[in-house]
């Protein structure tokens, strides 16, 4: 079986700030990690691959330095790892970015047959969730969001049995192969990688495929093959502070009791 | 196609300016609004939904529809007339009981190309996102997720979409100029809950049209309920909510009390879940789920950004945190300084005295 992961590069988002002077992105010194949800679909591929056999190969696409996560999921167990890289590729939104994805896909497809393509629920930078669904779409595999666990493969059949998870519940569902998961972290729990994959992925250097060799058509990635654009972007609006109430440390039933008279003024709080 | 006509309250104007306005945009015309359904029950988000696309369609001079798809769900239409649209398109078909991303897809896909509406929004659920990516893809456009700000440039006739980037830290206005529909998702809760006008008519537009069950590529073996969900605190009036601060899962049972006293629902900050005091599904935040309750206490949370994405929407906020320079300050209605061990058992039993005197004193007056 032939699994295919797409991991991306992220800033650790607890630190990216907008610069109150230039309202310009402060990213400078901001740590990039691999997407925590996308660790979690190598960990999955390789625990795939464990256990019918085949292949994993990673894909991202991104700037040169995102070189980083595809060892990242090396060291996690990959066997193959490409880096999408192009100068046109750069201001590519979700659209661009799942038929950039997409395109790398199906040469991966015609050199060796995708059983699965994996990717995370969603990116932590822009949580938006649409690049999984998107290559989906494009290509044709089945969709199969927010799974929480993979019961199992049948190629015989060809259908793969997953636990999905809703808001108010949990639905197994089997689905035709080839299909496309996207994963919550709850799927399965990061072993810490292997001495021998560790040294593998310091000693390689990810394939770099360009626009040349994945015939992409220039007017759909990029700025150019993006729908949406950013008007701007500002700093989150504050919502103004309101009123600290005494005492809280000298005599707590007092302050407490001050409060108490506030809310019920309210009457937004009632009686059970 | 059958088509059934009822009067037409409210939007009417519109839609006769629409009539003879010349086709610009291709023709695009009309806000629509996804209507999500599971078991013929409408997730809260979608009249949130209607709420909201009804001012965007006000500013468009256009008319505001709502798209129910499902099996035996006409009965929703009269609800979305309520909730504010003119008009309600309707897809119902046995195949489309239970949600299955191609079909709705194919359906919904057939539905834009047919009719052309420039907006389109639906709901940031599982079922919503799942569905927004493919349809999304499919016409080729753009999708903003999770906007918590959507506006109309009334001169260019486009939607501005603003949501937060980079776990909150970055508001971004996005558009989508050149393609139609602009598609956003929007999160349970960003917006309130709109009027409901019982009684309020449209007109139904049923659409008749063929589906296969291999065009599914799914089959749902089994769907299993999990109690006690979170799907009820994005629903709550009143949440305590505790953090690290709170110090072990005993301490906790202090601020299980106040919920009980106040009718209100425990939530928690992610440091609470992962030390394993509170299960997940309480958790609040970016990762967790976004509450717009009417009084929210955060208590022993620091309010760091990714919980405050989750909870600022609420009316009141009360911080209670030993740190006077605890974030969570700047943001609080009321905030207490002092050790939430000793404030909160104390505000359980003064609700506890005022409530049932204040109850005992409204049965005395009637
Ligand atoms: C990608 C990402 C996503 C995240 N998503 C979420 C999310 O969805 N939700 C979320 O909550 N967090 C989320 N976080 C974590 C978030 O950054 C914070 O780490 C977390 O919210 C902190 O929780 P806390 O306020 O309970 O703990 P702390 O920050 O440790 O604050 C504890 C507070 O309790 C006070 N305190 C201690 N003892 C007492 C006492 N006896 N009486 C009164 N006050 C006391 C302290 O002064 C302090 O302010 C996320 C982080 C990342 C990186
Ligand atoms: N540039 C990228 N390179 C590789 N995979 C990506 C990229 N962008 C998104 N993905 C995949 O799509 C998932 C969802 O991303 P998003 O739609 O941006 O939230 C991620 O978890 C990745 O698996």
């Amino acid at each position: 079986m032939h699994f295919v992961v797409c991991v991306k590069q992220v800033p650790d988002t607890t630190e990216v700030r907008v610069d109150p002077v230039t309202k310009t992105l402060v990213r400078e010194g901001v740590p990039s990690i691999i997407n925590p949800y996308d660790a979690h679909a190598v960990e999955e591929a390789v625990r795939l691959k464990e256990r019918y056999g085949g292949k994993v190969t990673a894909i991202s696409m991104g700037p040169p330095q995102a070189e980083e996560v595809l060892r990242r999921a090396l060291a996690i167990g990959a066997d193959r790892a490409i880096l999408l890289t192009d100068r046109t590729f750069a201001g590519s939104d979700t659209l661009a970015t799942s038929y950039i994805l997409a395109q790398a896909i199906r040469r991966l497809d015609r050199e060796e047959p995708v059983t699965l393509v994996l990717c995370g629920k969603q990116a932590i930078d822009g949580d938006t969730g649409q690049v999984g669904p998107g290559i989906a779409t494009r290509l044709g595999f089945t969709p199969l969001t927010y799974v929480l666990a993979v019961e199992e493969i049948d190629i015989e059949a060809g259908e793969i049995k997953v636990q999905r998870k809703l808001e108010d519940a949990r639905q197994v569902v089997c689905g035709k192969l080839p299909a496309l998961l996207t994963v919550v972290k709850e799927i399965n729990e990061l072993r810490y990688a292997a001495l021998p994959d560790l040294v593998r992925a310091a000693r390689t250097r990810p394939e770099r495929w360009t626009a040349a060799d994945l015939e992409v058509d220039p007017g759909r990635t990029g700025l150019k093959g993006s729908p949406t654009s950013v008007r701007r972007i500002f700093a989150p609006p504050q919502r103004p502070g309101g009123e600290m109430i005494p005492g809280g440390t000298e005599d707590p039933a007092r302050a407490a009791s001050l409060l108490v008279d506030k809310l019920l003024k309210t009457k937004l709080i009632a009686d059970l | 196609m059958s088509e059934e006509t009822y009067t037409l309250q409210g939007g009417g104007r519109a839609a006769q300016k629409l009539k003879g306005s010349p086709s610009g945009d291709d023709g695009y015309r009309g806000v629509w609004v996804f209507i999500e359904q599971v078991e013929g029950r409408a997730a809260p988000v979608s009249w949130e939904l209607l709420g909201a696309g009804r001012e965007l369609a006000d500013s468009l001079e256009v008319e505001l529809a709502g798209v129910i798809l499902g099996s035996g769900v006409e009965n929703l239409s009269d609800e979305a007339f309520a909730y504010g649209a003119d008009v309600v398109y309707l897809a119902d078909h046995p195949l489309l009981r239970d949600y299955r991303t191609l079909l709705y897809a194919k359906v919904l896909i057939n539905l834009v190309r047919k009719y052309r509406p420039e907006v389109l929004l639906m709901g940031a659920t599982s079922l919503g996102r799942d569905l927004a990516g493919v349809v999304a893809t499919s016409l080729e456009t753009g999708l903003t997720a999770d906007c918590t700000e959507l506006k109309i440039d009334t001169e260019k006739r486009l939607l501005e979409q603003t949501r937060p980037a980079f776990g909150g830290n970055v508001m971004a206005t996005i558009l989508c100029p050149k393609r139609r529909p602009q598609m956003a998702t929007v999160r349970p809760r960003v917006f309130p809950l709109p009027p409901r006008r019982s009684g309020r008519k449209g007109r139904l537009i049923a659409e008749s049209f063929e589906l296969k069950e291999e065009e599914a590529r799914v089959r749902i073996l089994e769907t299993i309920k999990e109690k006690g969900r979170s799907l009820y605190l994005d629903q709550a009036e009143v949440i305590v909510a505790g953090g690290r601060g709170v110090g072990s899962k005993e301490n906790f049972e202090l601020l299980k009390e106040l919920a009980e006293t106040i009718g209100g629902t425990l939530g928690a900050s992610r440091a609470a879940v992962e030390a394993g005091w509170v299960p997940p599904e309480y958790q609040v935040g970016q990762t967790g789920t976004i509450v717009r309750p009417k009084v929210y206490f955060a208590i022993g949370i620091s309010g760091a950004i990714q919980h405050l994405v989750g909870m600022q929407n609420s009316d009141i906020i009360v911080a209670i945190n030993k740190d006077p320079e605890a974030p969570i300050f700047r943001i609080a209605t009321y905030g207490i300084v002092g050790d939430l061990l000793e404030i909160v058992p104390a505000l359980t039993s003064e609700f506890r005295r005022r409530l049932s005197r204040s109850t005992s004193e409204g049965i005395s007056n009637a």
